[in-house]
């Protein structure tokens, strides 16, 4: 494992090399395989293809106006599912705004998330805010935020208050390589470094920030090399390879449960979309990087690993994308005959009482001429 | 009862809510150890630990982040900004997060915390340590604003905005921090919320303020009894969510509005309270509403005294009003 930095010891000579479990056939490396219940591979498996398949089709949906907006994850469904796999039911995630599969792999309701998607009266958060901008405290799955970098600072906190209350609990922060230039980066993981607080800052690093390469993000060697300046162990882990990331991200729970402080993992993956479904890669960047990457791809790598070892077939794979479209056909039906949120729900929710002020202007706005078109 | 300065009563309330609520702590720069720059938290680390007292790095985004993600916990986190002229940096947490959470997450989640923040001018700070930024926060949905004018408000302005389940900025007026002494109980009392106090009951015109600006109202007043002006004073205390119908009724019975702040002119809550106040008893006015306040130009250091809403002017504004 590559370890950066460690409080109290003198940081080893870092080597760079990542930190992988299989190979792109799908082959384990038996020194750092680990070993993993056959069940547990097969749901984390399943939760990435699930996660691909409504991506492509919340895109399709986007392309034909049904909703407004996407924000996918292809390509990086490993970095994001092994981990969240690799946390406790009771460890909370604030994620980004690329991580809603996580969500849904902790049981999330494929519903709910396509309600948001359409921002209808049944929305979690009744069409207040764009698309995948959800939040699942069921599930501890914190609220997503588009400004960048917010939630890191936001997760210290919240593991350095559960170690006041003496919680054995710890935070997972979410975030993309420009993150790492954010404020709240650098307070972050200040903050967890100075009081240890049992935290891990999950840095997707995917390559691209919209259309900004990660060699004018940082002049550091590494995304993991910034745990150094902070005195936060940091390591570097392939992020397409989803037993990799699972091991590190467990190594980095047990580490903080155990007091020991936080931990930087640098997923080192690849955004093989578009930034949204707003962005177009080609504006920047070439598509031979995006063939090299489609050979990293880490749902053929552990597809490949299933079928080495588990005895995953074509049929197994034919059923699963058959559920995930039908369960997508209902979720999509319903969502779409759905109601819109009430005019009164906009001035909910601002306080926990409507004040005065509000309460004449929800009346202005109920009693007044409504938009053409919502 | 004992005879308390606004640093003394805000030490007060928050060591009597650290100690009836396990879930109160105190964060942000030199606010453990030192107590503070102005030692409002002092001895409250000596007394409930450095666990709820905590020195930060100095980073406001830290400070309010981390504030915002212990609130999130079930904790009730008291973050000091140093000076409101450093808030910038936490500004977008403050803003985009802290004001947004219960909106966003339709209540699943909510961010009840205080911002202490010391305000103002008149202590010879110049441009750094003398702003009045209040008004950025009333435009954003979602938060309160408190500012006390007095010892006695100020510990139950701040007992009600901790046991308030919003956030709250806190603006405590640092000329007024030190400058008189006033009774204030030992135990627990609240003074709601949005809700304004008529402080000098008059007929000729109302003069709105708060903060350190209540008191050069208060002494403005004084001095036009001399023209036979009988001025009423209402100190805001809370800035958002306005009691306006304090100020309304005043306005019925004077017909006369003169609002003060040291803010500075343009979109400051003067302009938002004269609209107000023309939308609601416009009928009733006699005279043009006017603002006595800070200049549209930065906060100077040598003249801060012809910057600020003194009395100055406030004294010429209340009579042309009155004999306009």
């Amino acid at each position: 494992m590559d370890v950066v930095a460690k409080p109290g010891s003198t940081p080893p000579a870092a080597p760079r090399k990542l930190f992988t479990v299989l190979d792109l056939d799908g082959r384990v490396d038996p020194e750092s395989d680990p070993k993993l219940d056959a069940a547990l591979v097969k749901r984390i498996y399943e939760a990435m293809v699930r996660t691909r398949l409504v991506d492509a089709r919340l895109l399709k949906l986007q392309r034909q106006g049904r909703i407004g907006f996407h924000v996918g994850s292809e390509g990086e469904e490993a970095a994001i599912i092994a981990s969240t796999a690799a946390l406790r039911d009771d460890d909370w995630i604030f994620p980004c705004y690329r991580e809603w599969g996580a969500a849904l792999y902790r049981g999330f309701s494929l519903q709910a998330y396509i309600d948001n998607m359409y921002g209808n009266g049944n929305d979690v958060v009744k069409g207040r805010q764009m698309p995948d901008h959800i939040v699942a405290t069921g599930v501890k799955f914190g609220s997503i935020t588009a400004p960048i970098g917010t939630q890191i600072t936001q997760a210290v906190g919240f593991a350095w208050a559960a170690q006041r209350k003496r919680e054995a609990i710890v935070t997972a922060s979410y975030f993309g390589d420009g993150a790492t230039s954010s404020n709240d980066f650098h307070a972050g993981m200040n903050f967890a470094g100075v009081y240890q607080v049992p935290t891990l800052f999950l840095l997707r690093n995917n390559g691209w920030a919209i259309s900004v390469p990660t060699e004018q993000q940082t002049h550091s060697r590494t995304f993991a090399d910034k745990g150094l300046g902070y005195g936060v162990t940091a390591m570097r882990v392939d992020g397409n390879d989803a037993l990799a990331v699972y091991s590190v991200t467990r190594s980095a729970v047990e580490r903080a449960l155990r007091g020991e402080g936080p931990t930087l993992i640098e997923l080192v993956t690849y955004r093989a979309g578009a930034h949204s479904s707003s962005d177009d890669p080609s504006a920047y960047r070439v598509n031979l990087e995006v063939d090299e990457a489609a050979r990293r791809d880490p749902l053929r790598r552990l597809r490949a690993y299933l079928e080495r070892h588990h005895a995953y077939s074509a049929a197994d794979q034919v059923a699963l994308e058959e559920r995930v479209q039908a369960e997508l056909n209902v979720c999509i039906e319903r969502a779409e005959a759905a109601p819109a949120p009430s005019i009164e729900s906009m001035f909910e929710d601002v306080f926990e009482e409507l004040p005065p002020h509000l309460r004449e202007q929800r009346d202005e706005c109920v009693n007044g001429p409504r938009a053409k078109r919502h | 009862m004992s005879q308390m300065t606004m640093v003394g009563a805000i030490n007060s309330a928050l060591r009597h809510e650290m100690g009836v609520d396990e879930r109160v702590v105190v964060l942000g720069e030199d606010v453990g150890k030192l107590g503070g720059v102005f030692r409002v938290t002092a001895g409250l680390q000596q007394q409930f630990g450095r666990e709820r007292v905590i020195d930060t790095p100095l980073s406001e985004t830290g400070i309010i982040g981390t504030a915002i993600g212990m609130a999130l916990n079930g904790l009730r986190p008291v973050p000091e900004i140093q000076f409101a002229d450093f808030i910038y940096p936490a500004v977008d947490q403050l803003i985009n997060e802290a004001a947004k959470y219960r909106y966003r997450t339709s209540g699943e989640q909510t961010c009840p915390m205080v911002v202490r923040v010391p305000v103002g001018g008149g202590i010879r700070g110049g441009h750094y340590h003398s702003q009045s930024p209040e008004t950025i926060f009333v435009h954003t949905a979602g938060l309160k604003v408190v500012c006390p004018s007095n010892p006695y408000d100020a510990k139950g302005l701040l007992l009600a905005s901790i046991r308030d389940n919003d956030p709250v900025l806190f603006f405590e007026p640092k000329r007024v921090y030190r400058a008189l002494k006033m009774d204030v109980p030992e135990e627990e009392y609240l003074v709601p919320l949005s809700s304004a106090k008529v402080v000098r009951e008059g007929e000729h015109v109302t003069v709105v303020a708060w903060g350190a600006m209540l008191l050069e109202a208060l002494a403005a007043a004084e001095e036009v009894r001399s023209e036979g002006v009988n001025a009423e004073v209402i100190d805001l205390r809370t800035l958002w969510p306005l009691d306006l119908d304090t100020v309304v009724e005043s306005v019925h019975k004077t017909g006369r509005l003169v609002i003060v702040h040291e803010a500075a002119r343009a979109c400051g809550l003067g302009a938002e309270m004269v609209a107000q106040i023309c939308e609601k008893a416009f009928l009733h006015l006699e005279a043009p509403p006017k603002r006595v306040t800070g200049w549209d130009t930065p906060f100077p250091y040598t003249l801060e005294n012809e910057y600020l809403p003194l009395a100055h002017r406030i004294v010429p504004a209340l009579l042309e009003t009155v004999r306009f």
